[in-house]
């Protein structure tokens, strides 16, 4: 009896074990293709579990789009690409253990991802070393690309291997600022952020550009992301007068928390960026109406490029939607297929035998009509398209409401 | 206008919520000394259990018509959890050294978080929970939302009963004797194995409570809900005096009363503005344990052996 309980107990573990190991696993190695057909393989890094893996799930869903997509149209003769999915369950160490096994794989001669600033923070010397090209779709921190002296100006490229095709907090902050202040005529905001590279980047960024424009932040705080009580928050921001709520995270703390302001009889919207600009936020906080945030491009619905995504996501039958960074990461797993093309292009038709080289040289050159716009890259390895959208939650859903590029100096 | 009557009503709610689930802590604690950190997701199932019931309900039928079957769905759920828990991964182990228990709970809260991930639908993200509509009621300067009113009447509503089930019913005191000692209760014929059962099963009707008042505050639920709620009720157990149910409510409201007037307050106090805030209240909630644990190292409540259970 004894015996058979423990076994039972083993098999319980094992269970555990296997369930954890489920998320990483069933990677998308669908791609198929013609034998003889040289095989190059996309790493993508995203929180496949975990709070963020909504975010994450859509992002290895768009990548698979994108290479299905490229060996149905045969867009590089004689190459089939494959995706080669990991977790990094938004942490760090796993992200950095995901990147050497990228590394170790010489058929991998690009990796889209990550989605956590923190966690691309991580990833991008390894790759630098090893000459592997990085395309991120979602991270915005600003020192990634032009390093800590882009606030006084001295941007100096980090790593010649690392690409974004989601803006930075600079831009996202700027238009945010101005969004607020000249469009909506909001002059009194109340500042939260979550501690997070991300939140907190982007709170600073949008901070300094309002109080340059003339705005006054009366009151600032920060928040435990896990956190879904706010209402001692809120609550101190009734007395500062406040007219808005600047918030800097992402949506799962960002709907209670403009929850919780409504809720204590404060009518004033909360603004954040791209991460809370998620159809989660409007269907987790019945409050939402009126809420804004901004988002890179513009909106995916008007561009004819986005239609042929969205129609092919939906005919793929995906389990979860591609929610705000699908487009993106299919833009970003894209410029590497067209890379390698550009690559095989310049060889006689013949994938180089160093591949990650020639894909590395190709990236500075690319330039094709993405999903999220016109996608190029310029010196530091951002996107050239600079526009973004500001949208608001109009009948439980977000409606854009405002596109432009803001001024930087 | 004065926010402190605010700031209580909100460290009252979210402290009667703590309170709630550390039952459960210190009950599985006080008999057979195990710290159940699965219980967080029992909390946690009982919550999507709630939900799946509301989802079944025809939607003709009012939120407040549909929380005593919302309250039975969650509580059979996370009982049916934490007794299977108890059955196939605690009994196993019950004379195994301490840490064995102790791992395989931190295992079963992983599994437990997992399987909801997968298989409940449309839980790889927070999943939205209804919620009560109108405004907010005026309580002594207080505003009180209608979902949080859940909370205070069920909250002390649970603890009388707890006091009656435990003080006057025969598996009450059957439950104190096991607390006491449980070999010699066995041999003065309580059936032990049943009485650890009860307890988890106790602590997972409450837990199952507190995943409702969660959810009817919040307005969403999810699968990770239960580590950070788990660990603030685990806190405010040990700060309550583990073992003693009264304390568990008592540790609970001091710990929200605690992390709310941190949030609200300590900012405003010269010196301070960057020690205040939202993102330091955690640090002052268990800087107060660590003070209390010194000066009183059983807990506020802690050796009132009689009523351990």
């Amino acid at each position: 009896m004894r015996q058979r309980l423990l076994a039972l107990t083993a098999a319980l573990a094992a269970g555990a074990l296997t369930l954890t190991a489920c998320g990483s696993r069933d990677e998308g190695n669908k791609g198929g293709g013609g034998s003889g057909d040289v095989k190059v393989v996309i790493g993508l890094d995203a929180p496949l579990t975990g709070d963020l893996s909504a975010l994450g799930l859509g992002m290895k869903n768009a990548a698979d789009l994108a290479a299905k997509t490229a060996n149905k149209k045969k867009f590089v003769d004689g190459v089939t690409f494959e995706i080669d999915a990991r977790d990094d369950q938004a942490q760090p160490s796993v992200g950095a253990q995901n990147a050497q096994a990228f590394i170790s794989n010489k058929d991998v001669l690009g990796v889209v991802g990550p989605l956590n600033s923190s966690v691309s923070q991580q990833m991008q010397k390894p790759f630098n070393d090893a000459g592997l090209t990085q395309v991120s779709p979602a991270n915005t921190g600003t020192e990634l690309t032009q390093g800590d002296g882009w606030k006084d100006g001295n941007s100096v490229r980090q790593f010649d291997t690392f690409f974004r095709t989601a803006t930075t907090d600079e831009v996202q902050g700027a238009f945010a600022a101005e969004y607020l202040f000249n469009e909506a005529g909001l002059k009194k905001v109340y500042l939260i952020d979550d501690q997070k590279t991300y939140g907190a980047g982007l709170a600073a960024s949008f901070k300094a550009n309002f109080t340059k424009l003339g705005g006054k932040i009366v009151g600032d705080d920060h928040i435990n992301p896990d956190d879904r009580d706010f209402n001692a928050v809120v609550t101190k921001i009734k007395k500062t007068g406040a007219e808005a709520l600047y918030y800097g995270g992402e949506y799962p703390a960002a709907a209670p928390l403009s929850q919780a302001l409504k809720d204590s009889g404060q009518a004033i919207p909360l603004m954040g960026g791209d991460g809370i600009y998620s159809g989660e936020f409007p269907k987790l906080n019945k409050k939402a109406e009126g809420d804004l945030a901004t988002s890179v491009g513009e909106p995916v619905e008007k561009l004819d490029s986005a239609k042929d995504f969205i129609a092919n996501y939906q005919a793929e039958g995906y389990e979860d939607a591609y929610e705000a960074y699908g487009g993106l990461t299919y833009d970003a797993t894209w410029a590497v297929i067209e890379a390698v093309k550009l690559a095989v292009d310049g060889n006689d038709g013949k994938l180089p035998s160093d591949g990650r080289k020639a894909v590395l040289e190709a990236m500075s050159k690319i330039k094709f009509q993405g999903v999220t716009g016109e996608i190029s890259f310029d010196e530091f390895g951002d996107t050239t398209n600079k526009t973004m959208t500001a949208y608001k939650v109009k009948d439980n859903a977000w409606a854009p409401e405002y596109s432009g590029s803001p001024k930087l100096d | 206008m004065n926010e402190l009557p605010q700031q209580l009503a909100n460290g009252l709610i979210l402290g009667a919520m703590y309170g709630l689930i550390a039952i459960g802590y210190t009950m599985v604690y006080g008999i057979v000394q195990l710290i159940n950190f699965a219980h967080g997701e029992i909390f946690m199932v009982g919550g999507f259990g709630a939900l799946t019931v509301y989802t079944a309900l025809p939607s003709s039928l009012g939120l407040l018509t549909a929380i005593p079957l919302m309250i039975l769905g969650g509580i059979v759920v996370s009982v049916l959890v934490a007794t299977a828990a108890e059955r196939f991964a605690y009994r196993p182990l019950r004379t195994a050294p301490r840490l064995a228990p102790l791992i395989t709970a931190i295992g079963l809260s992983l599994a437990l978080q997992q399987a909801v991930w997968m298989w409940y639908p449309d839980a790889k993200k927070d999943v939205p929970f209804p919620r009560f509509e109108g405004d907010a009621v005026n309580i002594l300067g207080a505003h009180i939302q209608r979902g949080d009113l859940f909370v205070l009447i069920a909250a002390p509503l649970c603890m009388i009963a707890l006091g009656f089930f435990v003080n006057k019913t025969r598996t009450g005191r059957g439950m104190q004797a096991t607390a006491q000692d449980p070999d010699t209760a066995k041999l003065m014929g309580v059936n032990t194995d049943r009485i650890i059962v009860m307890a988890f099963a106790i602590g997972a009707a409450f837990a199952a409570v507190a995943a409702v008042a969660y959810g009817l505050k919040n307005g969403q639920i999810g699968f990770r809900m239960g580590f950070l709620m788990g660990l603030k009720a685990f806190t405010a157990a040990v700060l309550g005096g583990i073992g003693n149910i009264y304390g568990a409510m008592l540790g609970g409201i001091v710990l929200g009363v605690a992390e709310s007037l941190a949030t609200g307050y300590i900012s405003d106090i010269p010196g301070m503005e960057l020690f205040g805030g939202g993102g330091w209240k955690d640090v002052w909630a268990f800087a107060l344990l660590i003070i209390v644990l010194l000066v009183r190292p059983q807990g506020l409540l802690g050796e009132r052996v009689a009523d351990r259970a």
